[in-house]
């Protein structure tokens, strides 16, 4: 395989999963803030022992998502070194802000957190846990500012000694609303994620009868925020789609398997390609439904790919401009599908709260839905990462051209594998820890560590 | 006045913010970022690699762990701003530097993913050999990126493979070099002095007087390769042509304070003892940052080739407005970063109902 692939290969591989475990920190934060701030109002213990439920398992998540992190600041550079030099004067200033404005924050205040109960004062530790959230959060915020500008370059000229784009106007790359849309979704995507991950493990404890009082609360609690974020993702999403429109037409009709243009354009519900993904053969469409979705009516027309593809050609030379197809047309779908499910069960969970909800039947398939908001994530990343190919930076560099180009495929070969394994590795010591504690319930949660005490180490060596 | 400017003005050539003060100013910053990181991350990473050897049962590595346990993670967050700072400031430096060291790079995120993982989950399963791995793990984790860093401060120093484009045309073992082996070697052992300080400093009862004997024993090594790091600089960087013979105040005293730490170390003076070297620290990087200037890489393919503050840097504008947004920053993290040092300064005993897990 060739640079290039393997590249990308590692940098997907890395980003998809470093986002598996950022969204239920971003979201999670919150709710063991909140939980512990109502500890600290009522002083009922019952509001104690969920924020240090909760809160293991918040930081079990956390830790992964820490370390992953690295690697994703280290990647530019490593593998996009010409990247690097053609962004550079824009691209790593919100990396540096986010470091030193979300980064010290979190990190910080997750120590005097986990380490500070009892030792500090109690008004002290609790903003600490206000701290890490706002800190997490702030630092989604900046790395989506960073990727909003690669969707849609805003506040450079270019400069014309190197061809390279230069900062002019910050106050426009901070305010880039792609950025902030962005941000609003995956905010919004956090916090659903939470929320189900909550709905899921509180349902397996009162399917059992255990602690009830506390994961009732905790199942209310999820309940309501899992549906206002659920709808508030919709909207999110709805907003996006209309700026895709304008900004990154390509990517609209791509995820839409929109050949030619219509007006207005129907919507489609399956589409059956050829193998190359990138020609239709059959489709099921419903009318009108893409005209809503890019300009919210039902009347406006929607470009096809063949002829943005054409005015690509002529804008930028020869070359494919169209994404593959079958990825940005089918995860769009499974993101759909997965959040209309979530704020469908979400609103019925809801309801549901009128009778004593411990005595459902259903209860044990509910621990099922925690997988939902993960499947959105994953393809909402996917969709809008893949979506802008083959450019790197929309309109101004190609992927093929910003990859470094000192690396062998050796070089590629071992990091690819060895982040592979490792990964590997951390995913099933993660869900491992993540089982068990979710499992054991807030009388664990208490301890150091489930099950017995631990026996002397080390005495052999 | 250049609040104003943040919002969509051309760089004005008259403004008394001259780029080349600028490019000196974030050259310095990125120092002081590197600075604190080694500081403060060294004793992390030398109490990571003492872990195994020192705590000879699990409430006695417990309370190893949490010597730094609060902390760590700060401290290493000034490793990433760095890297940031570097990106946003000099990107020629930050594209060479990082695909240059591709191999040594995956090696050391490596080590910062097993050892950061191991400290949170080293302790939520009380199963002996789940403990013992992690614990490994964090040993393992601290010294890779000690052998690394020192290795690429030392290659960086002496010069490295660098093309007219900018690429680093060398491969990982270019890098192992003996002058980058030495550097490596030298940081392992002044970040394990380094460590057992401030474990002394920092543990009670039998715990330290075990830290205190491993700083007895570690001192030799890490003097030995000190002298050895500061007489082979002559031989194989430019120091003698670029400063002179007498290389000036900072690298003279950063060997003499590592030297004199024995002293404090024998007469129990935990504190001092702590202090020197983390001033051998800071003095090396002062010293390795003033031989660098004005390069940030040096080619040793054809010294013209090199990096430096002026041709790897950003523009104007965009240095200015990180600039403002250092100086308001900065402080407030070094505000909160030092009351959370205070806030846990006292001592940790090996008793389990005392320790946090």
């Amino acid at each position: 395989m060739d640079p290039v692939t393997l590249s990308r290969l590692q940098f997907g591989l890395t980003t998809v999963y470093h986002f598996f475990f950022v969204p239920f920190t971003l979201g999670m934060g919150w709710f063991v803030a909140i939980m512990q701030t109502r500890y600290y109002q009522t002083k009922d213990e019952t509001f104690h022992k969920m924020a240090k439920f909760w809160g293991k398992l918040f930081l079990i998540n956390f830790a992964i998502g820490v370390v992953t992190g690295i690697v994703q600041e280290f990647q530019f550079g490593m593998n996009w070194s010409e990247y690097s030099r053609f962004v550079g004067d824009i691209f790593g200033a919100p990396l540096a802000i986010e470091a030193l404005l979300a980064f010290f924050m979190e990190s910080t205040f997750l120590g005097i957190w986990v380490f500070g109960e009892g030792k500090i004062p109690e008004k002290v530790h609790l903003a600490s846990i206000w701290l890490v959230a706002i800190g997490s959060n702030l630092s989604a915020l900046w790395i989506l500012l960073a990727n909003g500008w690669m969707q849609h370059p805003v506040g450079y000229v270019i400069d014309p000694a190197t061809g390279r784009p230069m900062l002019n106007d910050f106050f426009a790359l901070i305010t880039n609303p792609k950025g902030w849309i962005f941000f609003w979704h995956t905010i919004a995507a956090g916090l659903a994620t939470a929320s189900f991950m909550i709905l899921g493990v509180s349902a397996y404890h009162l399917a059992r009868k255990s602690n009830i009082d506390l994961f009732k609360r905790s199942f209310q609690i999820a309940a309501i925020v899992g549906l206002i974020a659920s709808v508030l993702v919709f909207l999110g999403g709805h907003t996006q789609g209309q700026y895709i429109y304008q900004t990154q037409p390509m990517k609209m009709a791509s995820i839409e398997a929109l050949w030619d243009t219509e007006t207005p354009a129907s919507f489609s519900i399956l589409t059956i390609g050829d193998l190359s993904g990138k020609r239709e053969v059959w489709s099921l469409r419903l009318p009108d439904l893409t005209s809503f979705l890019a300009c919210n009516n039902f009347t406006c027309t929607v470009r096809g790919v063949n002829d943005i593809q054409t005015e690509y050609i002529q804008k930028y030379g020869p070359g494919d401009y169209i994404p593959l197809m079958v990825v940005t047309y089918w995860t769009f779908r499974l993101m759909m599908t997965a959040g209309f499910l979530m704020i469908l069960l979400a609103g019925l969970f809801l309801i549901a709260q009128r009778q004593p909800i411990e005595n459902a039947k259903w209860l044990k398939w509910v621990p099922w839905v925690i997988a939902l908001p993960y499947v959105a994530n994953m393809c909402g990343w996917l969709l809008t990462e893949m979506g802008r190919q083959p450019w790197i930076v929309q309109g101004l560099l190609k992927v093929q051209d910003a990859v470094s180009p000192n690396l062998t495929t050796l070089d590629l070969l071992i990091s690819l594998i060895g982040f592979a394994l490792l990964y590997g590795v951390l995913a099933v010591a993660d869900v491992y820890l993540m089982k068990k504690y979710a499992i054991a319930g807030p009388d664990a949660a208490m301890q150091e560590s489930v099950d017995v005490t631990p026996a002397l180490i080390g005495t052999r060596d | 006045m250049l609040l104003l400017r943040l919002s969509g003005h051309e760089t004005d050539p008259e403004d008394n913010m001259s780029h080349e003060f600028l490019q000196t100013l974030w050259f310095i910053l990125i120092a002081v970022l590197w600075i604190g990181f080694f500081f403060l991350e060294g004793f992390d990473f030398g109490v990571g690699m003492l872990l195994p050897f020192l705590g000879k049962n699990d409430v006695e590595r417990r309370a190893i762990i949490n010597s730094i346990g609060s902390v760590w993670d700060g401290n290493e967050v000034w490793l990433l701003t760095a890297g940031g700072a570097t990106f946003a400031a000099f990107p020629q430096w930050y594209a060479t530097m990082f695909s240059g060291f591709y191999l040594a790079l995956f090696l050391l995120l490596v080590g910062l993913i097993i050892r950061g993982i191991s400290f949170e989950y080293r302790s939520k399963d009380p199963n002996p050999k789940w403990r013992h791995t992690f614990d490994w793990m964090i040993a393992v984790g601290s010294f890779l990126p000690s052998l690394l860093l020192g290795t690429a401060f030392a290659n960086l120093v002496r010069g490295v493979p660098i093309n007219q484009n900018m690429t680093y045309t060398g491969n990982l073992f270019t890098l192992l070099n003996p002058y980058g082996l030495i550097g490596g070697l030298t940081m392992v052992s002044v970040f394990l002095l380094h460590g057992s300080n401030f474990l002394t400093l920092k543990l009670d009862g039998d715990l330290r007087e075990r830290a205190r004997s491993a700083s007895k024993k570690i001192y030799w090594v890490a003097a030995a390769a000190v002298v050895l790091l500061a007489i082979t600089t002559y031989i194989f960087t430019d120091i003698s042509t670029k400063i002179g013979i007498n290389p000036g105040v900072m690298p003279i005293a950063s060997v003499v304070v590592l030297l004199i730490t024995i002293y404090f170390i024998n007469q129990k003076m935990e504190g001092w003892a702590f202090v020197s070297t983390g001033l051998h620290i800071v003095l090396t990087q002062i010293a390795f940052f003033t031989l660098m200037f004005p390069r940030v890489m040096i080619s040793s393919t054809n010294p013209d080739w090199s990096l430096t503050i002026y041709n790897a840097s950003s523009s104007q504008y965009t240095l200015s407005v990180m600039s403002i947004i250092a100086l308001i920053f900065v402080p407030i993290v070094l505000i909160y970063q030092g009351w959370s040092y205070y806030m846990f300064r006292k001592r940790i005993t090996a008793d389990k109902k005392s320790l946090v897990y």
